[in-house]
């Protein structure tokens, strides 16, 4: 019945073809081997994190399936987080971020030494810090600040030691001006020191609602200061060079990071919208997050039409897409942020589950889209190996398809709840009635999971092969 | 000298700029609070055994699915009222490792609000039940069961608390005795009661106590209001657990044509009551002081017609009459 097409050829691919990159190994194997360790790590915990976080969705279809005290869901929730946090995202951040800072400052790293040493802090902290959650040793509840304070210092001295080879290297760069991408790393790696500082001091957080104080700024900063600064300054590094061609503009830069700086700061209060903390900080935080469009639009508005008509070379590329998508996700999820904030939908959404949505889109869609994105048009070069391209795609649609069925599932059921709520209906119906929400969340969540086995196998196929490292030809062949 | 050239100049306005907002929106903001809050008068601190309730309640992450923090908005009126900050004075830091107040606020209604839980349900047995296994008392819910709280033994000793767990959910052999843990965390959310508020001007009436939410269950909601306020132990059922608390289906008091019985059992609780043979020796709450004569009749009314009962129905006339012959 089918007849070969006269217009097509016979043996079409089975998906789109991508762009080989042309596999020039990066000469200082040291370099590449460094950032390969870190990425290494950061993705072990990507599959720790996220296989914990997957087995927290099924407790709430089955919340009988286990009865182990370091495996009850309040004790293990805290170590999702926290390992990807500051396992896997925050490693992974940092790997991207010890390639494009020499880069952009034209000399080689200031010291190895103390990158190693950072990462060996910050996989310790992320092993104490779960061992000691699960054994039920936490900070006082305190969200996304769980690590007592004796973890957390070993985590923020990663970071400041980390901050300070940064800072040297950008100090004696082979050019005159501080590319934008070293400002918003720089950024987030200050702001995140002080944040920490100021988090874990414990004068100011000595009752109830000033300790509450604290932690809306801490909870909303923690993200927004660390997280999205860095991930957008890798962006305005691997976006012009996997295209070829400048940022669009940036002065847009500069305008969107100042506004960062000093609107974001601002809004943390509004995770305790009509909570018993002062009216007048609940009301700057709804002022200062409706401030942000200014930044989201600045921030995207200049990615997108750096994109403009290179149309092409984002469907040939198997890591622009991950880059579009995560861009894409930076303005509509914060926005989301935005809406969250106002009174009028806070009351609807406030406590219910469409908010564990909205911290997966942001974090997932936004945050960890831009980094695979980096991961995928770094490394090859780097290494000159590249992954499957054709499991680079599988890993692409099902972390997006995962993670929209996840959130899709959370938002709506979440909806349910909030108005369940304003009806005035028994509370368990809100339970009931997110059993099938729940499920889908479960089922997207697995879907996500498994694309992190696929981009870890990626990972693997990336990596840099030791044999072609230092040795000259000669000596290979007397090793023979 | 600029931001594009002069690195120090760039690092020195981030990191110092960033440092004098956090002053105005997290630290400056903090220290106030913390220096103009006061504990409310009538509000007693913390015992040490609730104190240690709290570290359990801190420990197994409660707070990850649990708020204490009572909105001004209509639809939380049901938890009791809006929260202030003096109801929080008293949260202080645990120990050294943890030298902040707990953050017990939380950001997750997963579960319901337990602000008022030492009110709404001050049976010590729910509590040990709910806590050995949920399902055993709430069968839709989804929290995580805590029998490590508890000890399996053969034989209990005198002063052991005893949990009378149902068949379904009873280990095969021995009795459940509650541990020292679960007995603090039981008196640490049987501790979780809000303190009136005195209303000293006009501007304080919208939080005055106890709420009544009448507005927000007008109408004979009677329904809704056994599912908030009695269902937790009698069960959506009507049938109670066997041996526990009893079922209110055919049970002589509800089905009775006289009320009044009825209405004052609900009204000022019941304790140590032999029903057709069966004594029952947990404690039933009152709810006097916690909901109006219109929602007693609701609820009266609502186990009066359901599960099979067919008693006459009451009015909320006959809820005062009673409030009042025994407050005489």
């Amino acid at each position: 019945m089918a007849e070969p097409s006269p217009i097509l050829s016979a043996d079409r691919p089975l998906v789109v073809g991508k762009a080989r990159v042309e596999s020039v190994g990066e000469r200082d194997t040291a370099w590449t081997r460094l950032i390969f360790v870190y990425l290494a790590c950061a993705t072990s915990w990507l599959i720790v994190g996220t296989l914990i976080g997957v087995y927290l969705s099924i407790k709430f279809t089955a919340p009988d399936v286990d009865h182990v005290p370091w495996l009850s869901f309040g004790r293990l929730r805290p170590v999702h987080t926290n390992t990807v946090f500051w396992g896997w995202t925050s490693l992974a951040m940092i790997a991207l971020v010890l390639y494009v800072v020499p880069k952009t400052s034209q000399r080689r790293l200031y010291s190895f030494p103390l990158a190693w040493i950072s990462l060996a802090l910050i996989n310790l902290a992320v092993v104490i810090g779960g061992l000691c959650l699960m054994g039920g040793i936490n900070n006082g509840g305190q969200e996304y600040r769980e690590y007592i304070w004796p973890v957390m210092a070993i985590f923020a001295s990663g970071v400041v030691l980390t901050a300070y080879n940064l800072i040297r290297t950008i100090a004696d760069r082979g050019v005159e001006e501080i590319y934008i991408s070293n400002w918003y790393i720089m950024g987030g790696f200050l702001w995140t020191s002080v944040l920490v500082t100021i988090a874990y001091l414990p004068f100011y957080q000595q009752n109830g609602i000033s300790e509450t104080v604290i932690q809306g700024y801490y909870m909303h900063n923690a993200v927004g200061m660390w997280f999205t600064p860095i991930v957008l300054g890798l962006t305005y590094y691997f976006l012009p060079k996997l295209l070829n061609k400048p940022i669009y503009s940036y002065s847009l830069g500069v305008l969107a990071f100042w506004t960062q700086m000093v609107f974001y700061t601002m809004i943390g209060g509004h995770h305790f919208v009509f909570a018993p903390t002062p009216w007048w900080l609940q009301t700057v935080a709804i002022i200062f997050s409706v401030g942000m469009i200014v930044t989201l639009a600045a921030g995207t508005g200049n990615f997108l039409l750096t994109m403009k008509g290179s149309g092409r070379t984002i469907a040939r590329s198997y890591s622009l897409p991950f880059i579009l998508a995560g861009v894409i996700g930076y303005f509509l999820w914060s926005a989301q942020g935005t809406l969250e904030a106002l009174r009028s939908l806070n009351l609807v959404w406030h406590f219910t589950n469409y908010t564990v949505a909205h911290s997966h889109l942001t974090m997932y869609g936004f945050v960890v889209f831009l980094i695979w994105g980096g991961i995928y048009g770094l490394l090859p070069r780097m290494t000159g190996r590249e992954p499957s391209h054709l499991l680079a795609g599988v890993h692409f649609w099902f972390a997006l398809l995962g993670y929209f069925i996840y959130t899709f599932a959370l938002m709506v059921g979440g909806t349910l709840q909030g108005v369940s709520w304003i009806l005035n209906a028994p509370f368990i119906e809100s339970v009931r009635l997110m059993a099938p929400f729940w499920l889908w969340r479960a089922v997207g969540g697995a879907m996500m999971f498994l694309s992190h086995l696929i981009f870890a196998y990626n990972l693997w196929r990336m990596r840099p092969l030791r044999l072609e490292r230092t040795m000259p030809v000669a000596q290979m062949g007397a090793l023979a | 000298m600029s931001f594009h050239k002069n690195h120090w100049l760039l690092f020195s306005v981030i990191f110092f700029g960033y440092i004098a907002l956090s002053w105005i929106a997290a630290i400056g903001p903090a220290i106030w609070v913390q220096d103009h809050t006061r504990a409310l008068p009538g509000s007693a601190p913390m015992t040490p055994v609730e104190r240690r309730g709290l570290q359990v309640y801190i420990a197994e992450g409660c707070i990850a699915c649990h708020t204490q923090q009572v909105r001004p908005l209509k639809m939380d009126a049901v938890w009791g009222r809006p929260s202030a900050p003096g109801d929080y004075a008293h949260l202080k830091p645990l120990d050294i490792w943890q030298p902040y107040a707990p953050a017990v606020l939380g950001s997750e209604r997963t579960g319901p609000d337990l602000t008022s839980i030492g009110t709404r349900q001050p049976s010590e047995t729910w509590q040990y039940l709910h806590l050995y296994n949920p399902r055993a008392v709430s069968p839709d819910s989804v929290m995580p069961a805590f029998p490590w709280l508890f000890e399996v033994v053969a034989n209990a000793p005198a002063d052991a608390v005893v949990v009378p767990v149902p068949p379904a959910y009873a280990p095969s052999a021995g009795t459940v005795v509650a541990s020292d843990k679960a007995r603090a965390l039981v008196a640490y959310l049987l501790s979780l009661k809000q303190v009136p508020l005195r209303a000293s001007g006009a501007n304080n009436a919208a939080a005055g106590t106890p709420v009544p939410p009448e507005n927000a269950t007008a109408g004979a909601e009677g329904a809704t209001l056994y599912s908030n306020h009695c269902a937790s132990c009698h069960q959506a059922n009507g049938r109670g657990l066997a041996g526990v608390f009893p079922s209110l289906a055919n049970n002589p008091v509800v089905v009775a044509d006289d009320p009044a019985p009825h209405i004052a059992t609900v009204l000022h609780g019941a304790q140590g009551r032999t029903i057709e043979g069966m004594t029952y020796p947990a404690a039933m709450p009152a709810f006097a002081d916690q909901l109006t004569d219109a929602q007693i009749a609701a609820i009266v009314d609502h186990e009066r017609s359901s599960w099979g009962n067919q008693a006459p129905k009451v009015t909320a006339k006959d809820v005062a009459a009673v409030r009042k012959g025994e407050a005489k």
